[in-house]
């Protein structure tokens, strides 16, 4: 069961991160707005779906985040681009302050009630006794298709030989005759629509609050420097691995003191570092992402499929 | 007054990369179906006038293409008039195969181009023996037949060819020597920049030599044969 939770979330990751991972690949910076265009997702979503319902929204929310995206890559990044990559960082960076502002002051600073919808909710199946939420099925489902689309745009399409050309080479590319800069705005636009998409079902699965860009930005970074920048593969890799390390680390009461006690050491109240050793890995799930980004850096810096030497 | 029409004319180019000024008042012709070849030593300024004429590098000054000013246009729309790039660098797509580096040349207009795959494939069957082949895995000779030939593929009125001979065995020289004539016999403008000498001299109806970031000679390859003091102060290493 939680193979199919980490799963679940893995795949969430993943619509992110290969967003983020394809806008790293064309600007050769991170964008740091970028789990920002995941929260506008989610309270998009939420203020449709109050209006009329969830259906509606999961299809509109993306679209005008796609749309905002678009304008901030015409109308600003294109515009800093020129300047290199610090201010281009900077400007990403603001931008996340900025959404985070709006967010605030139009929804406010505490979470919003943007329900799972009511065909949705309950259980898919039961294993003993424990269940498999309906909507996490449908969150598998969606991902799941956005994967494959993406798969079949990238490698059947003329567009995604233009976009995996302009990706690595954009002077040639564009030197042939392929509008570069068009196409840098389609992968912007498309890419911050995975992330709208991912917050519309996330929203709802997790909660929608201010502090949600924050929180899964941290962890989206982790998955693309895991997985290589640059790298879509690495990226579905990575997202999966840390899907499934948290939702079994939370589960799991492991800790160092039980692991000792078993192979025959004493370990009590006066050990050295018990306050360390009796942490439980439930307790220390949230950094063990950040973990694994440093294990990564000093192991193999350029990630799991990183194909950048330097 | 010179009042005779040509294709391609390069009039007072300057051109920049950031603060430093590489071209300084260049001014090149080229007529329909001409091969003009553009010498000089490295540094000189050659690439970047092939670059310039693409608008890929800020200039200042006029290029004038068939009769309209394309200085200050985008690299995409300098291609769609008809100008096609093949750069030094051999810059293929590694990861792609080469017949999707192939595709990429074309520029996917109504206008069917004039060149086939099957064209391409016959004037160089290693590249049909390897169409479903990585790109990054070719040799350096057939790396430079798939830039040649992906830039054709757009269907292009004017190529400018930089370097196309570095690197390569003589045998593989004479090939692209011919191949450059093959392009002229069907009409098409070529400005070739070239470091051998003699590979110049044999295919072009004129030569231009830089030097120091400026025009320093322009005539026939056999007036330049003569030219002893221009060979030895800008061309001779």
């Amino acid at each position: 069961m939680s193979v199919l939770n980490g799963v679940s979330y893995g795949l969430l990751l993943f619509m992110l991160s290969a967003g983020l991972t394809l806008i790293f690949s064309m600007m050769g910076v991170l964008n740091f707005a970028h789990a920002s265009f995941y929260m506008l997702g989610a309270y998009f979503a939420y203020q449709v779906s109050s209006w009329s319902n969830f259906w509606v929204g999961l299809l509109i929310a993306p679209i005008l985040v796609a749309l905002l995206g678009g304008l901030f890559e015409r109308y600003v990044l294109r515009k800093t681009h020129k300047f290199g990559h610090v201010p281009e960082l900077l400007v990403t960076f603001g931008l996340s302050f900025v959404i985070l502002e709006i967010v605030q002051l139009i929804w406010g600073r505490t979470s919003v009630d943007y329900p799972v919808p009511p065909s949705m909710s309950g259980s898919l199946f039961k294993v003993f006794d424990s269940t498999f939420q309906m909507y996490r099925g449908f969150m598998m489902l969606v991902a799941i298709l956005m994967l494959v689309c993406l798969f079949l745009i990238l490698k059947k399409t003329r567009i995604g030989l233009v976009i995996q050309a302009a990706l690595t080479h954009p002077d040639t590319t564009e030197a042939l005759g392929h509008n570069v800069p068009r196409v840098f705005a389609i992968v912007f636009a498309a890419g911050c629509a995975l992330a709208g998409l991912a917050g519309v079902i996330g929203g709802n699965a997790f909660i929608t609050e201010p502090g949600m860009a924050q929180s899964v930005g941290a962890i989206i970074f982790v998955v693309i420097v895991v997985g290589g920048m640059g790298s879509l593969a690495g990226a579905l890799v990575a997202s999966l691995l840390i899907g499934l390390m948290q939702t079994f680390a939370v589960g799991l009461d492991w800790s160092f003191a039980g692991g000792l006690a078993r192979l025959g050491m004493d370990i009590t109240a006066e050990t050295p570092g018990y306050s360390l050793l009796k942490l439980k890995l439930s307790q220390v799930a949230p950094i063990l992402p950040f973990l694994l980004l440093v294990v990564m850096l000093v192991v193999r810096p350029k990630g799991i499929m990183g194909t950048r030497d330097d | 007054m010179n009042t005779e029409k040509f294709a391609l004319e390069v009039k007072e180019l300057q051109a920049f990369y950031g603060k430093s000024h590489i071209l300084q008042g260049v001014n090149v012709n080229v007529r329909e179906g001409e091969i003009v070849a553009l010498l000089g030593r490295n540094g000189a300024g050659r690439s970047t006038l092939a670059k310039a004429i693409m608008g890929m590098v800020d200039t200042k000054g006029d290029v004038i293409w068939r009769g309209k000013n394309i200085a200050g246009m985008k690299a995409y729309e300098v291609a769609h008039l008809g100008i096609g790039y093949v750069p030094e660098s051999r810059d293929i797509f590694p990861k792609l195969t080469v017949e999707q580096n192939l595709m990429l040349g074309e520029k996917g207009g109504k206008k069917k181009g004039r060149w086939s795959f099957d064209d391409m494939y016959k004037m160089f069957p290693r590249l049909r023996e390897r169409q479903h082949t990585e790109a990054g895995v070719l040799s350096g000779g057939e790396q430079q037949m798939l830039t040649l030939c992906r830039t054709l593929m757009g269907d292009p009125d004017l190529i400018l060819i930089d370097e196309p001979t570095e690197g390569l065995a003589p045998a593989i020289v004479q090939l692209v020597a011919e191949y450059l004539r093959e392009l002229k016999r069907r009409g098409i403008s070529v400005v070739l920049i070239e470091q051998k000498l003699a590979i110049a001299m044999q295919i072009s109806d004129r030569v231009y030599v830089m030097g120091d970031r400026r025009i320093v000679f322009e005539g026939t390859p056999a007036e330049l044969k003569a030219d002893a003091n221009i060979r030895k102060e800008w061309l001779e290493v």
